[in-house]
């Protein structure tokens, strides 16, 4: 009996020496901790691999020159494989058992709508790396996000082609997600920029080859371009086409197309295609008094550097959350959610790899039109195009 | 473009589709009548060889690295066929035809796995990506020249192989009478691992000369069999010829349903004709009747 209370004893002793706090600075050591959902794995790791290096070497880069507000961040990355029912699952965890002031992402835009009720029920800041407009539109208070708009992209196109005196046009669009959030801009701004579509075919997305649509875009009269809307291999696929039917029209891509990989998938025949992104492509162009150019060619180094690879405005859209929700912890000076929510919509002014953020209660997506740039290839290099 | 030019590069946009689809079918072709199961992996394997071929051409020249992914994806094919085919007892057609949905989905995550899901492809083999040969107002990839000889000479040599040598013989003895077969002192097993190991070196070849049109990536082989597999059905299991019917036919088919119709639907148009013609004629056009009946070994 005795024995056995002295057993007890010293395992509640050490139990409690366990569980003690460390000391009465134990607060200010606990970090902060931020969820990423991303899709490193799967059909969307050419948004979710680049999201998560990002992510996890600006984290690293922070907690070296001394974290937030005198606290760490701790980065806990869940990878959906861009798996909606994945997403929503690791939001609930996130949100219940970590408890993280925000989470990142997801990467696509259908896994965001899909965990966007959930977050703005459970008033979790979300801010996400994906495009649809549907995901600030209607706004919700909690939900963010950091790429520019598709309807930005669609207009830049139309502007472009405006100035060269373009009015009939063929839409090639994939029939996933992005293509068809594409397709829908695309119609809607073409009346408002005085375009016709002549020609609109949506295409299985793993087409393996497109010369029949493109012969049907080349027996279309009066076609003088071609816009298509799509993913990896059709954006590739479509360019070497049109290049093989002998087709001399310019072909504009989306912002889909910012990696160096894929103007060495479609080689030559990549020349002289037209799409609008971000400048993080074209850093080495923009003059040094350029607002972005400072924190771009940083980022393109020490990317580069870290993980022998090229830098893809994909990545930046995860560069872009981690600095909002920083900036915002900064701002408001406290770790408490809702205050850090309204610090994000007074953000002003931010400098991110996508452009210049100006966040409002109305505005969930900061950017504006002069986010973008009209880019080209030009010798196997992305350059801004020039009228 | 006028109407002569426009319907011949539909046509020749037709051929370069059913070309791809031919040399799939090809292979599907050989695996059915060699052992009466349909390899809904023949997908993965055209994926397979045009991965190992990318990776092989970083370090020895293009011919080399070709030779070299035919060769360890036969080997593969083989390892496949004694792991998972041999060594069942009650081995029942339609078991085995399921084995090779599961093998195909353990393949492509196996090949996301060992290369990522970036895409890539093999240089063209002659010319570049804008090459094309113009034709009477229409224009074509040299790439697609590529693919189409390489369907004949495989379609010569299988014919050849069949018909002349002894292990081909006995392959066709062993589709069409097994029993027999077996009597005759052919070994039914051995003959199963040859098959597999010679469709899948076809399926490599395939996926090396289409390499550069199509693009290389984990997730192509799904869609491929798919199409691959309707052709050889069109065509008629059994007679190589019928693969290569079938592959063309399906892919000028769709060409000009793209011509008419919204380019959505041209699979649509693709499957209503093949099942047009299996009403009329079930055994495909070039097929021997009882030759796609289901057996039990």
């Amino acid at each position: 009996m005795k024995k056995n209370l002295l057993i007890m004893a010293g395992a509640c002793w050490l139990a409690a020496q366990l569980s003690a706090p460390t000391g009465s600075a134990a607060d200010e050591t606990k970090p902060i901790k931020i969820g990423a959902i991303f899709s490193v794995t799967g059909p969307a790791s050419f948004l979710g691999a680049p999201e998560a290096k990002t992510a996890q070497m600006l984290v690293d880069k922070i907690n070296a020159s001394g974290g937030v507000l005198g606290q760490k961040l701790e980065l806990i990355i869940k990878d959906s494989s861009g798996s909606p029912e994945k997403a929503v699952s690791f939001a609930k965890q996130l949100i219940e058992e970590d408890k993280v002031l925000a989470i990142i992402g997801p990467s696509t835009s259908g896994e965001t709508m899909q965990i966007k009720k959930l977050c703005e029920e459970n008033q979790m800041i979300l801010v996400s790396c994906a495009a649809a407009d549907a995901i600030v539109n209607p706004l919700a208070k909690y939900v963010f996000k950091t790429p520019q708009k598709d309807s930005q992209a669609a207009t830049w196109i139309y502007r472009t082609m405006k100035e060269k005196g373009i009015t009939k046009i063929a839409v090639l669009t994939g029939n996933d997600g992005f293509g068809a959030s594409g397709k829908k801009q695309l119609e809607e701004l073409a009346k408002t920029e005085g375009i016709e579509i002549v020609c609109n075919e949506v295409y299985d997305k793993q087409a393996t080859d497109l010369t029949d649509i493109l012969t049907k875009v080349k027996g279309t009269p009066g076609v003088q371009a071609v816009v298509n809307w799509s993913i990896v291999p059709a954006q590739s696929i479509v360019a070497k086409n049109m290049k093989q039917l002998g087709m001399t029209i310019p072909l504009f891509q989306s912002h889909g197309f910012g990696n160096r990989k894929y103007v060495e998938q479609a080689g030559v025949a990549a020349e002289g295609i037209l799409f609008p992104a971000g400048r993080l492509l074209v850093v080495e162009e923009l003059p040094d008094s350029h607002p972005q150019k400072k924190l771009l060619a940083t980022y393109k180094k020490d990317y580069e550097a870290a993980y022998k690879e090229d830098v893809s405005t994909f990545g930046g859209h995860a560069y872009d959350a981690i600095l909002i929700v920083t900036e915002a912890l900064k701002k408001a000076g406290t770790t408490d959610r809702a205050k850090v929510r309204d610090a994000i919509e007074g953000l002003h002014g931010l400098v991110g790899t996508a452009g210049i953020y100006n966040f409002s209660a109305t505005d969930h997506t900061g950017l504006d039109l002069n986010a973008f740039e009209m880019l080209t290839v030009k010798d196997g290099k992305f350059t801004i195009y020039k009228k | 473009m006028e109407n002569g030019s426009l319907a011949l590069q539909y046509l020749l946009s037709g051929v370069t589709k059913g070309s791809i689809y031919a040399v799939v079918a090809i292979g599907f072709n050989l695996i059915y009548s060699a052992t009466g199961v349909l390899n809904f992996a023949q997908g993965e394997f055209v994926m397979l060889g045009g991965m190992v071929a990318v990776t092989l051409a970083c370090f020895v020249p293009l011919p080399v690295a070709i030779a070299g992914a035919v060769a360890i994806v036969a080997l593969v094919g083989c390892l496949l066929e004694i792991l998972f085919f041999r060594k069942l007892r009650r081995h029942s057609v339609l078991h085995l035809i399921i084995i090779t949905i599961g093998l195909s989905i353990v393949m492509q995550e196996a090949a996301l796995h060992i290369w990522d899901e970036k895409v890539r492809s093999l240089p063209y083999f002659t010319g570049n990506e804008v090459s094309s040969i113009k034709f009477l107002g229409a224009a074509i990839s040299p790439q697609v020249l590529w693919v189409l000889g390489t369907v004949a000479i495989t379609v010569a040599l299988l014919h050849i192989f069949l018909k002349y040598t002894l292990r081909g013989r006995a392959m066709r003895a062993c589709s069409s009478n097994p029993a027999a077969a077996m009597l005759a002192g052919i070994n039914i097993s051995n003959m199963r691992t040859l098959s597999f190991g010679l469709s899948a070196a076809l399926g490599a070849l395939a996926g090396c000369v289409i390499s550069p049109i199509t693009m290389t990536h984990y997730e192509m082989g799904a869609p491929l069999a798919i199409k691959g597999f309707a052709a050889a059905i069109l065509g008629g299991m059994g007679n190589p010829m019928g693969a290569v019917v079938g592959g063309l036919m399906v892919g000028i088919l769709e060409a000009f349903a793209v011509s008419w119709l919204p380019a959505a639907y041209n699979d649509v148009a693709a499957f209503a004709v093949l099942l047009l013609v299996l009403f009329v004629r079930p055994h495909g056009l070039f097929g021997r009747p009882g030759g796609e009946s289901v057996r039990e070994h």
